[in-house]
């Protein structure tokens, strides 16, 4: 059990910051001043409170005169979702593909060995920029399922070491004695006891995600407009870096405060469960 | 053994390569162009055998690249090819300079840090290597271009000016890259200083300097050869993005204007080619390995894996 008074401050710190963010994710809707579409042509590029500007748009307003307030919890609500999806997805393809590697060994796990070795060697941004340069559409769902494809490796590896250790176990061994399937024996014995090591991947993954999906919606090849993300809020305000800062400014201040959180919060998990 | 791993990567690359321009619709009018005519476009699907089963497909496909036929760029109308090779001084004039400044504070700061193992400064400069793998180098450069050269004036926002253009784009990946060398340097050199020898070379009165010198620095050179050639391996994509938010002419920025426009042909040409360096450089960096550290030549289970495994964690753009 974790011991409350082991846990940094800073940790505490993030730990709250990502709650935070969770929170925001969730209930982005309700939480918006305004609706995110809302245009408002009288209303273009009001400073935020801390820049002269007044309480009516508190972060400001861009070139439309779109609420910063709506717009940024809106990103939020879209970068950690399509986050979340392709690390959840990333981890179940890659814990699948590792735990049938190890079980089945043969032919299939060297297919998937052979697979791995190339998702781990070729630079990931390529990869995703080929997926996205061949599917038609580039929609949300298209453009979340490409987010899956990245990183799945790392998961696919764990999951075969673990797989391939968890079969010389006598616990194993006693449960295909009395006839247990392979299925059963893999998702509910050898599965949640290598939850911990999974879960510190995904801690490490998970941010990585957002930089991922920030970077391509900011170049324009992610999320499309009109909907919206943080990757897409910056990119979209590139243009008004001299005249209006704030636009690009805010949004990549929560970015950095996010991944930062999320990456101390993961490098503090990971050290504690490898001195376990 | 390895060479035959890297074969086999090779081989999958070329199949996703082939794969993806299948996919990507009628080879015959990505090749020729979308103005064509109907007759020229039939007279090349017989050529080129489309109507033949896929794996002779494949076979010609892997012998019109063989003879460098990477095909056409439809927004030039020249090959792909040479596009893309006309962009790579840019790049190799971006990245070149961010390994040399990378290393050259990067290692100190990651050695530095291990020697002091646990102590303040060590957990002061852990922290801000995990804080610069964590920043996305978009937002680096937007906050450089702000401070640098909207806010203060010092330095051209993008685009080639004079040698003031090189100091953000190189400041910024240099900054990113040296926190993956810090990091990496730093546990390779804790790892060492936790061996019993390094008690033993104290007890026998040989001093610190000398110690960390003999036996510490050594080691220090595995994850630094494997980050080098693994950033090598990547150089004609490694500044993508940072290319992009500074109006550079790279490779990089070809790529991301490439998949923008569906330059189908381009994009290919940038995969298999960033892709072939990615698998040499891997190659290199694991023969280099057993050179450097006969431990690993006769130990069958290489400890390339381990670093190239945590490099892989780094952020992926």
């Amino acid at each position: 059990m974790i011991s409350l008074r082991r846990v940094p401050t800073l940790v505490t710190l993030c730990t709250v910051i990502v709650l935070l963010v969770l929170l925001i994710a969730v209930f982005a809707g309700p939480l918006s001043p305004r609706d995110v579409a809302e245009v408002n042509l009288e209303a273009r590029f009001r400073p935020p409170v801390f820049w002269g500007g007044s309480w009516d748009y508190p972060l400001g307003t861009d070139g439309l005169g779109h609420d910063m307030v709506s717009l940024i919890l809106r990103g939020i609500q879209v970068s950690v979702t399509v986050a979340a999806i392709g690390t959840f997805g990333g981890a179940v393809l890659g814990t699948t593909l590792g735990l049938l590697s190890a079980w089945t060994e043969g032919f299939l796990d060297s297919v998937i060995g052979v697979l791995v070795d190339f998702q781990a060697t070729i630079p990931t941004l390529i990869l995703i920029l080929a997926f996205i340069v061949i599917l038609p559409s580039s929609d949300f769902v298209t453009f979340t399922g490409i987010m899956i494809l990245a990183g799945w490796e790392r998961y696919a590896r764990l999951a075969r070491a673990i797989g391939l250790s968890a079969r010389s176990q006598p616990y194993v061994h006693a449960q295909l004695v009395i006839g247990a399937s392979a299925f059963r024996i893999l998702t509910r014995s050898v599965l949640p006891n290598s939850m911990a090591v999974l879960l510190v991947n995904m801690s490490i993954h998970f941010p990585q995600t957002i930089l991922l999906e920030t970077t391509l919606s900011f170049l324009g090849l992610g999320v499309q407009p009109p909907d919206t993300s943080l990757g897409v809020l910056i990119g979209s305000g590139r243009d008004q870096l001299y005249n209006a800062p704030w636009v690009i400014l805010t949004p990549t201040f929560i970015i950095l405060l996010m991944t930062i959180s999320i990456s101390i919060l993961g490098d503090w998990a990971r050290d504690f469960v490898e001195s376990d | 053994m390895r060479a035959g791993r890297a074969l086999l990567t090779l081989f999958v690359l070329l199949g996703f390569a082939f794969f993806t321009l299948a996919a990507s619709g009628d080879p015959a009018v990505i090749l020729l162009g979308p103005e064509t005519n109907t007759a020229a476009l039939e007279a090349f699907r017989q050529k080129w055998g489309l109507g033949l089963p896929l794996w002779r497909q494949f076979a010609v496909y892997v012998d019109g690249l063989v003879h460098l036929n990477f095909g056409l760029s439809y927004r030039t109308s020249g090959p792909a090819l040479d596009l893309v090779l006309s962009r790579v001084p840019a790049s190799l004039c971006l990245v070149v300079p961010t390994i040399f400044f990378s290393i050259a504070v990067g290692v100190p700061v990651g050695f530095y840090a291990a020697i002091h193992n646990g102590r303040m400064t060590d957990r002061i400069t852990t922290m801000l290597a995990v804080i610069g793998l964590a920043v996305p180098p978009f937002l680096l450069g937007i906050l450089l271009i702000y401070i640098f050269s909207i806010w203060l004036g010092w330095l051209p926002p993008s685009g080639y000016v004079d040698w003031r253009s090189y100091i953000m784009p190189v400041g910024s990946m240099s900054a990113v890259a040296a926190a993956i060398y810090a990091r990496f340097t730093r546990s390779a050199v804790v790892e060492v200083m936790a061996n019993p020898m390094i008690e033993t070379a104290k007890a026998s009165g040989l001093t610190r300097e000398l110690i960390h010198r003999a036996h510490a620095l050594p080691n220090a050179l595995l994850p630094l050869i494997t980050i080098t050639a693994l950033e090598f391996g990547g150089v004609l994509t490694f500044a993508a993005v940072t290319e992009n938010v500074f109006g550079w002419h790279g490779v990089g920025s070809l790529l991301i204007e490439s998949v923008a426009a569906r330059d189908y042909a381009v994009v290919e040409t940038i995969l298999l080619c960033a892709g072939t360096t990615m698998i040499l450089a891997n190659f290199l960096a694991d023969l280099s390995y057993g050179f450097v550290d006969p431990r690993i030549r006769d130990s069958r289970r290489s400890r390339l894996s381990t670093v190239t495994r945590l490099y892989a964690e780094k952020s992926p753009v």
